[in-house]
């Protein structure tokens, strides 16, 4: 099967971790659950992606603490440290792994951020990249200067000439001013530091929507995909490499990591069984009835998490400023009654429906190592992926079995690098040398 | 009784020209841990990591908090004090790199407040000037939010309650709504208090409201106004820790301090921050002892941070070391601990009385 005419797999895997810091996915409740904060938990995991031949150790941005039903979220892992902060410090204390940073083009300002950006590559040698996000909503804004200033159609418009101004930031030769001048921005600056070992940080990208994809296709060297499963993985590559093609850039040109997260075992049983007490403890009976609550507006204590779903109908606001990304406005209702009806359907209990919901959204590699491993080999023989960015869901020991277990079968099978290709996350990655001119 | 001082060092190469001699500075992380090494060996108490702003465009320098972090991890005496300018940044962020290098380092952060309000500063942010009242106000503000924000999670918030399924106490997390003159931050902070509750907050004397810094930077012109301003200081904010500032050109390399002065001055003029030492070890050791007598420290500015250091390392704190003019280094002890500071007071936040201190 090829996957694209124009398309030629490179044959190989590279993995990323994901350090989240946020959300369910992460498992705090058992002994062996380290902390989200100490230096140690963040050394140990780079440490040990690294000695697995990891590309990159990426960071979340946290902008605002999530809330529930008006006050803090208390239910999951949360707190956590400044991005290239904290990857600053692992430079130092890693040689080869590539140090992701998400930053967010609506809260960030272009010169600082792009300073900071080519500081970290610099101090990294070359191992230094950006995973672009965008937020427009004014809930978050109001811990910024900026506030919620951006219609939603425009961010990625916004987003854009962002990026622009940082890759002509970069390629500018130092003590050299750039002047930017657009609809968004004015900035008059001078370019500081030379160029680093790998050009310029590496670009990742996330977004989903057609504008996010075409936004990744002009601009980004990865995409931070949300589709890890196998036939979703191939139309998505499909899908890219059109937009790639249309945007005038070779298809190699763009790599796509998906998020996921791996549950690993001796044998196939074991996993399954090992998914199913992952489950039990990433969504407990609280979490589970906040997860309806967050659709339904209200507090739903009064109901069991093993019964059935709420009788009651979800609250209707007209405003989504304090409930963050997860509110579904008008659209409760109708939501409400189709997840009823599914529920009882299929017999299932609060907590079963939203653990089975969950599962969903987990983007779960499940199997033995073998397993794992010939199908991972599959993905890299049809190029339906260039890798994989897990989020491991146990901090800070929740690499080790993928780095002394999968990795080796990976690397039997001969998808998976057997040395770091080069010094610099670029190499690693195998992507081409950026733009020297101006953008 | 002899007062024992703290001593610091300002890892920057204070003297503009000295690019034009040839020292610039490597940008790897190899180089950026040595010359924290260096003065953590030497027996500095802290080093402040000059804004990479300031730097000449011919010797350019990785950012400060960056360089602060890459550090923590290989040292464990000194403190790291990054400066960090509170009007061309977003104070959410500030605060939240600022408390990130605090857990990296274990407590052993602070805060040099800079407050640069001018035009190329402020058009890189599509910013015009601000005069300098409306500079030093942003700033004040800047700090502010930055130190409640550390104040809004308590230090009992992280509960891990597998009963309740509670990760966090949402009692014990609060939010800053801080409403300043040109931004607001609704807070809560992003990441957990720090270890030290409160970093350490140090800004030249009169950039911010006394209330606010923990630390005052006092200068004077010449050498006998920087004692008696620093007497002056003390007096006048009993409270406060007072450091002297002094800019020092050492003998070193057969030549005396005086005359490498003059050939980096004729390259390029110094306009002086500071007063200002040229000699040999041993009258340094001298005058920073009478300065010890009056102040609680001193921050020495290397003219030339690769010729200075090695000179104060080898001749200078030993000597006041051998004198009992400095107190004793100890390895991971807080920043707030070496300077003398109080123990973190409860978050002002707190409603749980009991879990303030740790």
């Amino acid at each position: 099967m090829s996957i694209h005419p124009d398309f030629t797999p490179s044959g190989s895997l590279q993995f990323g971790v994901f350090f989240q810091g946020v959300n369910s996915g992460t498992v705090w409740k058992l002994p062996q659950s380290g902390s989200q904060t100490d230096f140690q938990s963040f050394r140990r995991v780079a440490q040990t992606a690294e000695r697995g031949l990891f590309a990159a150790f990426f960071l979340g941005e946290g902008l605002r603490l999530r809330e529930h039903l008006g006050r803090v979220h208390e239910l999951d892992v949360a707190g956590r440290p400044d991005a290239q902060t904290m990857l600053a410090a692992l430079a130092g204390v890693t040689s080869r792994i590539g140090l992701v940073a998400t930053q967010n083009t609506t809260y960030n300002d272009p010169a600082d951020l792009a300073g900071r950006l080519a500081s970290l590559d610099a101090l990294s040698g070359g191992r230094a990249a950006w995973n672009v996000v965008t937020t427009d909503n004014a809930w978050t804004g109001e811990n910024f200067r900026r506030g919620g200033y951006l219609d939603h159609a425009d961010r990625y418009r916004h987003a854009e000439a962002f990026v622009r101004f940082a890759k002509e930031f970069w390629a500018t030769e130092p003590g050299r001013r750039v002047l930017h001048s657009g609809q968004h921005y004015s900035i008059d600056t001078t370019a500081r530091l030379p160029r680093s070992p790998q050009g310029r940080p590496v670009l990742f990208q996330a977004g989903d929507s057609p504008e996010g994809r075409d936004f990744a296709a002009r601009q980004a060297d990865v995409i931070f995909s949300a589709h890890p499963g196998f036939d979703d993985a191939v139309a998505f590559r499909r899908d890219l490499v059109e937009r790639t093609l249309a945007a005038g850039r070779s298809p190699e040109e763009l790599q796509i990591m998906p998020a996921s997260e791996f549950v690993l075992a001796p044998t196939s049983a074991e996993a399954r069984e090992k998914l199913v007490w992952l489950r039990e403890l990433q969504i407990g009976p609280q979490q589970a009835l906040a997860y309806l609550e967050q659709f339904w507006g209200r507090s739903l204590a009064e109901y069991d998490p093993d019964g059935p779903l709420p009788d009651v109908d979800p609250v209707v606001e007209t405003t989504s400023e304090t409930r963050g990304s997860a509110f579904h406005g008008a659209k409760a209702l109708e939501l409400a009654a189709a997840w009823r009806a599914e529920a009882t359907d299929q017999g299932l209990t609060i907590l079963e429906f939203v653990r089975q919901r969950n599962a969903r959204g987990a983007r779960s590699i499940v199997g033995s190592y073998t397993e794992v491993a010939d199908l991972l080999a599959e993905y890299a023989r049809v190029g339906a992926v260039d890798g994989f960015n897990i989020s491991p869901w146990l901090i800070p020991s929740g690499l080790d079995e993928i780095v002394d277990r999968l990795v080796p079968e990976l690397q039997e099978r001969g998808v998976y690098p057997t040395e770091y290709a080069g010094t610099t996350l670029r190499e690693h990655l195998g992507l081409p040398a950026p733009e020297r001119s101006r953008v | 009784m002899i007062q024992r001082g703290i001593i610091g060092i300002d890892l920057g190469d204070a003297h503009p020209a000295v690019w034009r001699i040839g020292e610039v500075p490597a940008l790897d992380a190899a180089a950026v841990v040595r010359e924290v090494l260096d003065a953590e060996s030497a027996g500095f108490h802290f080093a402040t990591l000059p804004d990479a702003a300031r730097a000449p465009l011919a010797a350019p320098r990785a950012d400060a908090v960056q360089r602060a972090a890459l550090a923590a991890p290989h040292t464990r005496t000194i403190a790291l004090v990054p400066e960090v300018d509170a009007v061309a940044s977003e104070p959410f962020h500030v605060s939240t790199q600022l408390a990130s290098l605090d857990y990296i380092s274990y407590g052993r952060a602070g805060w040099l407040v800079a407050a640069d309000g001018s035009a190329p500063r402020l058009a890189a942010l599509g910013r015009g000037p601000l005069g300098a009242d409306d500079a030093l106000d942003e700033a004040s503000d800047a700090v502010e939010a930055a130190r409640r924000l550390w104040d809004t999670w308590e230090d009992t918030a992280e509960i891990r309650d597998v009963a309740t399924g509670r990760y966090l106490d949402a009692d014990r997390v609060h939010y800053a709504d801080f409403r300043g003159r040109s931004f607001s931050v609704k807070g809560p902070s992003i990441i957990p208090r720090p270890p030290q509750g409160q970093l350490p907050v140090l800004a030249p004397y009169g950039l911010v409201p006394a209330g606010q810094a923990d630390v005052l930077l006092v200068s004077a012109p010449a050498g006998d106004l920087l004692v008696a301003e620093a007497a002056a200081a003390r007096e006048a904010y009993p409270e406060h820790i007072v450091l002297a500032e002094l800019d020092v050109v050492l003998d070193a390399r057969g030549r005396s301090g005086a005359d490498r002065l003059a050939e980096l001055d004729a390259l390029s003029a110094w306009e002086l921050p500071h007063a200002l030492f040229a000699g040999g070890p041993r009258e340094l050791a001298d005058y920073l002892g009478e300065l010890l007598g009056v102040a609680h420290g001193v921050r020495v500015h290397p003219a030339v941070l690769g010729v200075e250091l090695p000179e104060l390392a080898q001749l200078v704190l030993p000597e006041l070391r051998r004198r009992g003019r400095l107190a004793p280094v100890n390895a991971d002890a807080p920043f707030r601990h070496v300077l003398g500071l109080r123990r973190p007071p409860p978050s002002r936040y707190s409603t749980t009385r009991a879990g303030g201190i740790r």
